[in-house]
């Protein structure tokens, strides 16, 4: 789960981490009191779930309170990459001497957190990493122990960070390394932390990402989710426990595990077709879940055709045969369905759907081609 | 032969009495598997499966009564880091954990301990192992092998039913099936699991199924570059998966350009490998 930049850095400063003063604002007039309060030089910043918000125009100095009220007015009317700005941080302007980047995220190959820094922090650390590869510091937290002080000393000596930050910088690693710790974070992310002209450190920018696996521990996090943010059908889907994601396509898919749901894409597109999403059902789907899915599907207008492809294991084919005919009953779809069932209960599954004038396949290569024709 | 399980693994079966635990334990034992016992803390004493096998209140008691050489866990995500930590604790050598959705945090610990344990963990979120005719650990359904010559280590759980299936069906039968699961921290890895199968006698192929995302099939296409002698075939899925919308770069920092379905193929045909255009073409590929 992502967080926007305003709750990453609420939880920041709740770990002793300097922020910049200022609040989130949904209206144009908000975003003016805010500014007024704060006095001096403001930032509006939209509060979207991408990256990129500076380039796309959507972060702007105002230096006064009616030209941040305008700004507001403008960044909230924008849409950053497909998604409307429906927030705006207002923040105090900093006087920026100098930008580090810094951060802690799992490194899934060495197994370990690792803290992340470089001394060229701002927008362009992507381009830094594949350039300048020796500019990026890479310092692996041991789990079992924690972040030690002095891996946070040695990062700031190998950013080349003036010593009288040393002792702060170290405060900061510390808060961040608690702040990943208790969330469960998979990533937390200052870019930038800044010096400023009187000589603070402070984090300017934060990006926080939560383990969705950990949110059974979590429930405060939990309630910070922007359901406005995801795709309408995205949302139910997680209801149901299913995983879902909407793509272009005209064929929608209906699969048992991931790895062999993104395979039915990769073979509808093979074969020339175009899948409209990739849709889990998981493992040991009931009838209920299964027919929520296939509602799901259906919800898609461009869908014009459905591939079912069910290798059963844990999930019992007769248990999907069941949930596809109360879907079918409760929709009435009127585009073709192309069926496969192997497995658990296959032959039980294959004798509900007999009379549903479906149209059935042996391997996963024929009911792909049956589902493309299908579509036409 | 076989690698990992065979028909000498005395098999302990942690949360034996909740309902998938109990479902596939059911299965496990009637393909075979030499199921010695289970735990369910605040059942031991009790009996189950028609009587056949003990419950104990731990991973400790169990393995003293019954000298358990291998646990499988079903037990919720919650609470399967704490079965992990105590199959090891336990003397549990092999720790197989079917469990889905353990949190990544939890599981850097699991990992980092086990190693400095030298416990060997297959999972989490696998389908666990099958070696054909001899012993089934996890839900792979054990009607789709037979006994062969293949070695099969997968990422995925249903996708590696579909490449066992379509190797029956041709006649062609599998060494032993190694699920390693899908999630970004878990035991044992490919190159595990191929340098078992390359020094196992009765495995002369290899199939090893990948997906997107992490770098383990580039590391692979690498040790087999080098070190293995017998023919792999491969395949990656998600070649269509659309790139999800990322936020922050520390994950793109990490990973450099790896990840994508593209880039693995790649690597893998640079190292010999044949690389199936979809898993049915599996079995052409390894004749």
């Amino acid at each position: 789960m992502k967080l926007h930049e305003y709750q990453s850095k609420t939880i920041f400063a709740k770990y002793g981490i300097p922020i910049p003063k200022g609040r989130v604002a949904a209206t144009a007039v908000e975003a003016k009191h805010i500014a007024e309060e704060l006095g001096g030089r403001v930032v509006v910043k939209s509060q979207v779930l991408v990256g990129g918000r500076g380039k796309a125009g959507g972060i702007k100095v105002a230096k006064s309170a009616a030209e941040a009220e305008q700004l507001a007015q403008q960044i909230l009317a924008m849409e950053i990459k497909g998604l409307p700005v429906r927030k705006v941080l207002v923040d105090e302007a900093a006087a920026i001497e100098h930008e580090i980047y810094f951060a802690i995220t799992n490194d899934r190959a060495a197994k370990k957190p690792v803290m992340i820094a470089s001394a060229e922090g701002g927008m362009d650390i992507e381009e830094v990493a594949a350039t300048k590869p020796e500019k990026i510091i890479k310092v692996h937290i041991d789990p079992l122990l924690g972040l030690r002080d002095y891996q946070s000393r040695d990062v700031a000596a190998s950013i080349d960070l003036p010593r009288e930050h040393w002792r702060e910088f170290s405060r900061i690693a510390a808060g961040l390394w608690q702040a990943y710790l208790e969330t469960d974070a998979t990533l937390a992310e200052i870019n930038p932390l800044v010096i400023t002209k009187d000589k603070r450190l402070v984090a300017l920018d934060g990006k926080m990402m939560i383990d969705d696996n950990a949110l059974f521990r979590h429930a405060d996090l939990n309630e910070m989710r922007d359901i406005d943010e995801e795709e309408p059908a995205e949302t139910e889907a997680r209801k149901y426990g299913l995983s879902y994601i909407k793509l272009d396509g005209n064929i929608g898919c209906m699969v048992n595990g991931a790895g062999l749901a993104m395979t039915s894409m990769d073979i509808v597109k093979l074969f020339g077709g175009s899948p409209a999403n990739f849709l889990d059902i998981g493992g040991g789907a009931g009838s209920d879940k299964v027919s929520a899915a296939m509602k799901i599907i259906l919800s898609d207008k461009n869908v014009k055709a459905v591939l079912f492809n069910i290798f059963g294991g844990i999930t019992r084919c007769d248990e999907v045969a069941r949930g596809i005919l109360v879907a079918m009953d409760e929709v009435k779809p009127k585009v073709p369905m192309v069926v496969r069932l192997v497995g658990t209960n296959a032959e039980e599954g294959r004798k509900l759907l007999e009379n549903a004038k479906m149209i059935t396949a042996e391997t996963l290569a024929d009911a792909a081609q049956k589902a493309v024709q299908a579509a036409k | 032969m076989s690698i990992l399980i065979n028909k000498n693994t005395r098999l302990l079966v942690q949360g034996i009495t909740g309902n998938e635990g109990l479902f596939h334990s059911t299965q496990m034992l009637a393909y075979g598997t030499n199921l010695v016992a289970g735990v369910t803390p605040g059942k031991g004493g009790e009996w189950v499966l028609d009587g056949k096998v003990p419950v104990f209140d731990s991973v400790k008691l169990a393995k003293e009564a019954t000298d358990a050489n291998c646990a499988v866990i079903f037990v919720p995500a919650r609470f399967a880091p704490d079965a992990m930590f105590e199959a090891a604790d336990a003397g549990i050598p092999l720790i197989v954990c079917i469990t889905e959705g353990v949190a990544v945090q939890d599981m850097m610990r699991v990992r980092n301990y086990l190693d400095q344990k030298n416990v060997r963990l297959v999972g989490p979120n696998c389908p666990g192992m099958l070696t054909p005719g001899e012993s089934k650990v996890g839900i792979i359904p054990g009607n789709i092998a037979i006994p062969g010559n293949v070695g099969v280590v997968s990422r995925s759980g249903t996708l590696t039913y579909e490449v066992l299936y379509a190797l029956k069906l041709v006649g062609m039968g599998a060494s032993t099936c190694v699920g390693i699961g899908g999630d970004p921290v878990n035991g044992t890895n490919f190159i595990d699991v191929l340098e078992m199968f390359e020094h196992d006698p009765h495995t002369e192929k290899v199939v090893l199924i990948g997906e997107i995302g992490g770098s383990d099939e580039d590391k692979a296409a690498e040790f087999i570059a080098s070190k293995m002698t017998k023919p792999v075939v491969s395949f990656i899925a998600g070649q269509t998966a659309p790139p999800g919308k990322r936020m922050g770069h520390a994950g793109a920092i990490i990973e450099g350009g790896a990840g994508t379905a593209e880039g693995k193929v790649k690597a893998l045909e640079a190292a010999g490998v044949k690389v199936a255009k979809h898993p049915e073409e599996i079995p052409s590929l390894l004749k």
